[in-house]
């Protein structure tokens, strides 16, 4: 750190905007070691050789066997659905909801209140509720949209309608749309311009972080896809479980991993390159 | 301003309107066949064995449900019907209860994601004959009268008896139920389910039931049994799973015999016991969903499932399939199979409807307050 | 996520409804301008209606008939029954419990990580491990934990084998309600930071600066002016992590075998009976109860929400 670095860090410390190093590590410290625990254990059970005691690494060299390739068919199944599903739910997100948000905050103040009550419903209802009601509602779907994996995505986008719109709407907040666009509709640019040039840019942090929260959401959702009989991850890997729960265990701990490393990625794609300081 | 309000309703109505009219749009016709699978009652209406392989393997999927891999050798029975006929076996759920595969079957009725055919425990096989089609396999007469309904509507399959397996690396053998009340068996003990939901936790009330001189009649002396183990502090109320067994957290598990065995086959120092005295079995059942997506391949499924083929396999998966007898005299039994597991002997009793009702009843009443 | 830190421009005239300039620019004749604007509703009003509403509705109204289908009361007024009631106590109790815990945990988290890079190593790695561990659930966490803390558990085995401490002394609370709190908590901390920590980094230097100028110590910065600042999203994310407490399902039941001492256990006993059957519209009549139990507790959300986006101009 350079000395003007030093000199800033310290200074927030005194005014206490910031936590000193100390404190910081102490929290993150305990936090992080305590949340750890259970992903150690599962490892460490993943690693145990029977109930003699012991340890193997048995088990994650059987991922690899031939006659496995049945059971896993069905997993790589569920992984390729559920990839698929976050795409399409980040897409309704996208299309539907986000530019739903951009217009009542634009047009209709009075419907904001209306908006966030309905986008927070969703939470309310519990999904095992939820899903009694939607089975009706699918039969109709495959009757209209065939029986495909991807319709998942509807009922998907809304069980991640509150999060998303947490997100952007703290960002909407924070950036004066309006004045925005009127300055962009004063430069004589059309509203399609105004949105992708002016609107889009500005609203970068909160899409990106509604499309988080909605890919962890997909990956780790099972009621709605156990009851309408749809295979995805987790579906897949309450199947794999019943066979072997040593592989159960590893598969479960890969597919945190594979969230995890998607997350960060989509987390680096929306780095802003911003000269000015944070506050 | 009247007309903006106006507008906002009719955009709700017409998201109503084409909804409602989605929904009395008339159900699709079926495909025409010679034959209407979804009626046959036996594979003669096929032309035979042959036709109904052919109407099978033309619809080329079977969806099941509720079927772990490791319950009663399913993993290789769904494998061998896979590769004898080329036909996809999609499994779904597998650790739902037989009231969920009725929810199932209703939920998805009319979607080619419902299940095609059920294996289901008695008390729900009797209660939704009206979700059933009725089917005759080939091998009719080998199966007693008294396992089956006579139009084919529902079918046993295969039954277990009630047994106790144990991590013998920290627990010795039970021999007897009052063993497990002893310090031994401290914070050990589990059933699997709870016994007013799962069959296999009802059936452990009824072997403690039995055991304890009761008759199935009264399942109140089983009910005391579990109250006392948990009083003693050896009572785990946790769902033992293959994962709990193998981390040693369920030393000791009430299940079916074909449950416990699959888990000594997994899982290292994981033993099978069934106690002296009176055995407990109860039988699951075939049947086949009226509605069903695939119902060439349903059928071919119940011919594959009491062929003998597939009836050995239950014997490996520690299973008592219903034709035992007949495969005993006509020398198709799997003789190392059935040395493993041991014959079916002794004072055997199965919960008849009327029993099973009310013991249900009683569970309902009892059961929570006994175990707190 | 933080909050993108745009320098405010316009004042509060922004906020009111009457404009003489929309937008759209200055007044023209577009008789058809209503249509359009509420054109652009209908896609979100259409999508919500068919997969929100009328699932909600339908699964609600199963409450109120019987098997056959005939009109009833009988399973909305079986919500009074004394054992239901106290399911609903229980489900508040540690819906409550693991709310406050999370909410203050996973406060001292986003504060810790104050004035760190938003694009450093470190908020990346919290901010996706946050998302990733705010959805895990169900049996896996649920055998996560039997297999970190449960009567053979790493941590239970390590504690008596080293320190002579049993924790399951008196019996195994894990598989009790009681033993749901360590559970929960493993996912409400999570959220709590990916809600919360927005609200932090909008804390703006300048009133610290201020703080300081008029002679405050650290102590009166965070009592007087961020604390009363900041309580609106605290209390608010506070609701949220209620809420998701409440209708947790998947976890509670693979942790809980016996019995139905919380309300989703209760719908689940009432949809899932293999042997005591016919009770499925009880669950409808549950539903509508937990419905209404977080209507209540989310229109106090939106109250506070409101309260909140007033500082973060």
């Amino acid at each position: 750190m350079s000395a003007v670095d030093r000199a800033t860090r310290l200074g927030a410390v005194r005014l206490g905007t910031e936590p000193s190093g100390i404190v910081r590590w102490i929290i993150l410290g305990v936090v992080g070691v305590v949340f750890s625990i259970p992903i150690v254990a599962m490892i460490l059970f993943s690693l145990k050789a029977g109930l003699a005691g012991g340890y193997t690494l048995d088990h994650w060299a059987s991922l690899f066997d031939d006659d496995a390739a049945r059971v896993y068919r069905n997993l790589f199944t569920g992984i390729g659905n559920s990839l698929l599903l976050a795409v399409v739910t980040v897409g309704i997100v996208l299309v539907v909801l986000l530019p739903t948000m951009i217009l009542v905050h634009l047009q209709f103040p009075r419907l904001r209140r209306v908006l966030e009550f309905i986008c927070i419903i969703p939470i309310t209802v519990p999904a095992i509720v939820l899903v009694v009601g939607l089975a009706p509602v699918y039969s109709v779907v495959v009757r209209i949209a065939g029986g495909s994996v991807w319709t998942l995505a509807f009922a998907y986008g809304i069980t991640v309608l509150p999060y998303a719109y947490r997100a952007i709407q703290s960002n909407l907040d924070a950036v004066d749309v309006v004045t925005l666009s009127e300055a962009g509709r004063t430069l004589s640019a059309d509203w399609g311009r105004v949105l992708l040039f002016v609107l889009l840019p500005n609203l970068k942090r909160g899409v990106l972080a509604a499309s988080f929260i909605s890919v962890a959401v997909v990956l780790g959702e099972f009621t709605i896809a156990s009851l309408l009989n749809r295979v995805n991850l987790q579906t897949a890997l309450l199947q794999v479980s019943q066979s072997n729960p040593y592989v159960a265990v590893i598969f479960a701990l890969l597919a945190l991993a594979l969230a995890f490393v998607l997350l960060l990625s989509i987390g680096r794609l929306g780095r802003t390159r911003r000269t000015g300081s944070e506050s | 301003m009247l007309r903006k309000r106006h507008l906002a309703g009719i955009a709700i109505f017409a998201a109503a309107a084409i909804t409602l009219s989605a929904c009395s749009t008339a159900a699709e016709t079926p495909a025409a066949t010679d034959v209407d699978a979804a009626t046959a009652t036996s594979a003669e209406e096929f032309g035979g064995l042959d036709a109904l392989i052919e109407a099978a393997k033309a619809e080329g999927q079977l969806n099941v449900i509720a079927l772990p891999d490791d319950w009663a050798n399913y993993g290789e029975i769904k494998a061998a019907f896979e590769e004898k006929y080329g036909i996809t076996v999609n499994s779904a759920d597998p650790g739902v209860s037989s009231a969920e595969e009725i929810t199932a079957a209703e939920n998805l009725k009319g979607q080619d994601t419902a299940p095609d055919v059920f294996d289901l425990g008695s008390a729900v096989a009797l209660s939704s004959t009206d979700v059933f089609a009725p089917y005759q396999v080939a091998n009719w007469a080998e199966i007693p009268d008294a396992n089956k309904e006579s139009t084919g509507l529902w079918v046993n399959d295969y039954t277990g008896s009630m047994s106790i397996g144990y991590n013998s690396n920290e627990v010795p053998e039970p021999e007897s139920l009052d063993d497990l009340l002893g310090a031994d068996y401290k914070g050990a003990v589990a059933i699997n389910g709870d016994p007013t939901q799962a069959g296999a936790a009802f059936a452990a009330v009824g072997l403690a039931t039995v055991l304890n001189d009761g008759t199935l009649d009264d399942f109140t002396p089983g009910i005391e049994y579990f109250g006392k183990l948990k009083a003693a502090g050896n009572f785990l109320p946790v769902d033992p799973t293959p994962a709990t067994i193998a981390s040693g957290e369920t030393k000791v598990v009430f299940d079916w015999s074909y449950n416990n065995l699959a888990a000594a086959a997994t899982v290292d120092g994981w033993k099978v016991t069934t106690l002296p005295g009176t055995v407990y079995t109860s039988f699951y059942n075939q049947a086949i969903n009226a509605d069903a997506p695939h119902p060439a391949a349903a059928r071919l499924w119940q011919e594959f499932i009491y062929s003998a083929e597939a009836q050995n396999m239950f014997i490996v998966g520690g299973a008592y399939p219903v034709t035992l007898e007949a495969m005993n005299e006509a020398g198709t039994t799997d003789e190392d199979a059935i040395a493993v597991i041991g014959n079916l002997e002794g004072d055997i009793v199965t919960p008849t409807e009327e029993q099973s009702t009310a013991a249900s009843a009683l569970l309902a009443e009892k059961w929570a307050a006994a175990i707190g | 996520m933080t909050v993108a830190n745009a320098p405010v421009l316009v004042s509060d005239a922004a906020e009111s409804t009457t404009r003489r300039h929309s937008p759209w620019g200055p007044a023209t004749r577009r008789p058809d301008r209503g249509l359009a604007k509420y054109l652009g509703l209908t896609p979100f009003a259409l999508y919500v209606v068919v997969f929100l509403a009328i699932p909600t509705v339908i699964a609600v109204a199963s409450g109120f008939f019987t098997d056959e289908g005939d009109l009833t009361f009988d399973n909305v007024l079986g919500l009074f029954a004394p054992n239901v009631l106290a399911t609903f106590g229980s489900s508040f109790w540690i819906s409550a419990v693991t709310a406050v815990v999370g909410a203050v945990v996973g406060a001292l988290v986003c504060y810790a990580l104050l004035g760190t890079r938003p694009e450093g190593p470190l908020r990346s790695f919290i901010d996706s491990a946050s998302s990733v561990l705010a959805q895990f659930g169900g049996v896996m966490l649920a055998f996560a934990f039997i297999a970190a803390i449960g009567s053979q558990g790493l941590i239970t085995v390590l504690l008596k084998d080293q320190l002579g401490i049993d924790i399951f002394e008196n019996g195994v609370w894990l598989y009790q309600v009681q033993g749901l709190v360590p559970v929960y908590i493993y996912f409400q901390v999570p959220l709590m930071i990916i809600t919360f920590m927005p609200a932090l980094a909008g804390l703006k230097r300048q009133w610290a600066e201020a703080n300081a100028t008029l002679g405050g110590t650290r102590f009166t910065y965070w009592t007087q002016i961020a604390f009363p600042v900041l309580a609106p999203s605290f209390f608010g994310s506070l609701l949220l992590l209620f809420a998701n407490a409440f209708s947790s399902y998947a976890t509670a039941a693979a942790l809980i075998s016996q019995g139905a001492q919380i309300v989703p256990l209760q719908i689940r006993s009432a949809l899932v009976s293999e042997t005591v059957l016919g009770r499925e519209n009880m669950a409808g009549a549950l539903a509508l109860g937990m419905v209404v139990v977080m209507v209540v507790v989310m229109w106090g959300y939106s109250v506070l929400q409101n309260r909140t986006s007033r500082w973060q101009k």
